[in-house]
């Protein structure tokens, strides 16, 4: 038992969606909020329940002291939350977490950054924020500017910094740091290269050094290398948990398992409230009903929907992803005649086009939902909705064109490009 | 040591002397735990380092802000209030009589506005890092103490200027800076906590800090107000604080010491309501800032 370092039990957090978040955001509202909910408080009561998203539900875990941890899952499954509770930066909602030890959480590079300060000023105050004392600080200065690599910039103001520079002093002053519980989110997908390759051999000594570490990353190839288990969130719930191969590749393959198409033949099983219902979700392109999607044609991502209540304003909305979680873009419905225009009932189909020759290469997941904007509501959102993978024929008519490596970025459109001949060459380059 | 932590400790059988915490949904609404204040005075200590190097970096007079602004407003309410209203100064000359409220006001002033501000203006810690999140306000509120030990130079010229010698009154001066620190700090809890759900706040305050400006004496004295309603306008702290702080520095005549209790009692008790309000709310910082 005393190996134990972290222990969770039934963890909750529930978030109130829309309604509880940014509710009354000025007296006035909470005034006009008070006298509704005098009037209809059984109305108000059955929209709450509905707009309920449990972040975390139900969570237990136990993390002896001295392990590497990782925690996968898409966007939205809980990873950053359960972070934030273990950091104690929000409190759950139920549930216990116990934690022996120190404890430093790197939720992000460089918190409290001041670009007015210095270099060294700024080590100082960051360290300060991360929970160092000041004699550590200054026993480990140096040793922070020589990781850093910006000895000769540290007396210069930090707003003078390249991003890189920025990055390696503050994820130096946070290297330095010696918790016996490490706590750290994401800070790997930030950085050149060669900077996020420094980060992973220092987490790995870390790790070496027999500190707890927990660790989230949407990289999954670092969390294989460094972590010692794995626990897959999944809409906020352990969905499995153990040897790191064995749950890679579990969620892998239950993130290629999202179809082209949702249909929910059953309308009490859709997503939804008593104001609108889910009924199908597909994606076409070129006329064909399909996953496997060519870069040059536009795909169309049609939703039908039930509206049971009328008078209510409905935005369709989508979120696109690529499978490693980064979100490429979201989209709203902005069909003029439905706009600001209340749905009556019926059966509704909303399409939306995504031209040919944008996104990249890879695997996309859409999320689809109905929301209300103003006031904010969400009726449904299911994430993931459809999956689909986009590849490139290499024809040589793509944006592409005969490249055959690698080409970065999340998305590849086909811009248009002028080339001009000069007439009048340059006579100094002419005669050498 | 809180008794949860001991609990932890017991429950996971290890050393004692090793940290522990647990961490689970706060009920009841008694749960102060100030003490921990304490542990993180060093962060507290660079917080208010923060605001003060950042405060007039690329400005042309630098500091000399700290000098400039008590000077001008003693000019301004000397112009306006001395000379062209003729309000009285208690016998002494109407600049110094100003000075000598200008600068606890001064101070009071931006501790009120910095602390109210410091929650919702330090966003990007409350979300990322883990603190006692008292220590915002106390830094926002702290930070002006420095600034108001280099304005008191002024005072100390002026008083060279006009003859006026010190007396052993001064003394008690530390006790009406506290206590200015204190009002302070007690508005700026409950309107630190307040602007993270309503930001009307930031916008009241401009005007709080107007208003409060004319309700305490610092551009008039207090025997200008109505004898029948002192008692009520002694319900404002800053007026014994003022009113302590002119006893102080210029010695006339001795204040009265029922008011300056009433003035310590209401801000001490707005402080403490302050505490509970703000660790009420602070569960939820993270979530609506």
């Amino acid at each position: 038992m005393s190996n134990i370092a972290i222990k969770a039990e039934n963890l909750s957090k529930v978030y109130r969606l829309g309604m509880g978040k940014r509710r009354h955001d000025t007296l006035r509202d909470q005034i006009t909020a008070g006298l509704t909910s005098f009037i209809s408080r059984n109305a108000r009561n059955s929209n709450n329940s509905e707009s309920i998203l449990w972040a975390l539900r139900d969570v237990s875990f136990e993390i002896k002291k001295g392990e590497v941890l990782g925690f996968i899952g898409r966007n939205g499954a809980g990873k950053s939350t359960l972070l934030k509770v273990l950091s104690r930066i929000t409190e759950p909602t139920a549930g216990l977490v116990e934690i022996r030890g120190r404890v430093a959480s790197l939720l992000e590079v460089g918190t409290g950054f001041h670009g007015e300060l210095t270099g060294r000023e700024n080590i100082f105050l960051n360290g300060a924020i991360l929970g160092m004392k000041k004699a550590e600080m200054l026993r480990k200065f140096d040793e922070i500017v020589a990781f850093s690599e910006v000895e000769r910039f540290i007396d210069t103001p930090v707003k003078r910094y390249s991003s890189g520079m920025y990055l390696r002093l503050a994820f130096a002053v946070a290297a330095h740091l010696e918790p016996e519980v490490l706590i750290v989110d994401e800070v790997l997908a930030v950085g050149d290269a060669s900077f996020q390759k420094k980060c992973l051999a220092k987490m790995q000594t870390v790790g070496k050094e027999g500190r707890t570490v927990l660790f989230v990353s949407h990289n999954l190839s670092a969390i294989t290398s460094l972590c010692q288990r794995v626990i897959w969130l999944q809409s906020g719930e352990i969905a499995d948990n153990g040897n790191p191969h064995q749950v890679v590749s579990n969620y892998l393959s239950a993130s290629s398992q999202i179809q082209p198409s949702q249909k929910w033949p059953d309308p009490n099983l859709a997503p939804g409230n008593d104001i609108t219902r889910a009924c199908s979700m597909r994606l076409h392109s070129n006329g064909h009903n399909t996953d496997v999607i060519d870069i040059r044609q536009p795909i169309i991502f049609e939703m039908e929907f039930e509206v049971l209540k009328p008078g209510h304003v409905l935005v369709p909305c989508i979120g696109l992803e690529r499978d490693d979680g980064l979100v490429v873009f979201v989209s709203h419905d902005r069909d003029p005649e439905w706009r600001r225009r209340p749905r009556p009932v019926g059966r509704f189909k909303s399409s939306v086009h995504i031209p040919g020759n944008f996104l990249s290469e890879g695997r996309f997941i859409i999320g689809a939902g109905i929301i209300t904007e103003a006031p904010l509501k969400v009726h449904f959102d299911v994430n993931p909705a459809v999956a689909f993978q986009v590849v490139d024929s290499f024809d040589g008519d793509s944006a592409r064109g005969d490249l055959a490596g690698q080409m970065v970025g999340a998305v590849r459109p086909l811009l248009e490009w002028k080339n001009e001949l000069s007439d009048s060459p340059n006579p100094l380059l002419s005669h050498r | 040591m809180s008794r949860a932590v001991v609990e932890t400790q017991r429950s996971l059988g290890g050393d004692p002397n090793e940290p522990a915490v647990q961490i689970k949904p706060r009920k009841g609404w008694l749960h102060l735990d100030l003490g921990i204040i304490w542990s993180y005075r060093e962060l507290l200590y660079f917080l208010v380092w923060r605001d003060l190097k950042v405060r007039y970096r690329q400005t042309a007079i630098g500091a000399g802000w700290v000098l400039l602004q008590p000077l001008l407003t003693m000019v301004l309410l000397t112009v306006v209030f001395g000379k062209l209203a003729k309000v009285p100064s208690d016998g002494l000359p109407y600049p110094i009589f100003s000075l000598a409220a200008l600068l606890p006001w001064t101070m009071f002033s931006n501790s009120l506005s910095r602390g109210s501000e410091s929650i919702v203006g330090n966003a990007n810690l409350v979300t990322k890092v883990y603190f006692p999140r008292l220590i915002l306000p106390l830094s926002g509120v702290l930070s002006p103490l420095v600034d108001f030990a280099v304005a008191f130079v002024v005072l100390i010229g002026m008083m060279i200027w006009y003859g006026i010698a010190p007396q052993a009154n001064i003394v008690t001066l530390p006790l009406f800076v506290l206590l200015s620190v204190l009002t302070a700090l007690s508005v700026g809890v409950w309107l630190s906590a307040l602007n993270v759900r309503y930001r009307d706040v930031r916008h009241t305050v401009p005007f709080l800090v107007q208003i409060w400006m004319f309700a305490s004496p610092v551009a008039y004295p207090l025997s200008l107000v109505p004898e029948k309603w002192r008692f009520l306008y002694s319900l404002n702290p800053m007026v014994g604080v003022i009113e302590g702080f002119r006893w102080a520095v210029l010695g006339q005549a001795s204040p009265d010491f029922l008011l300056i209790s009433v003035s310590v009692g209401v801000s001490l008790g707005l402080l403490a309501g302050g505490v509970i309000y703000f660790k009420r709310m602070e569960s939820k910082f993270a979530d609506e800032v």
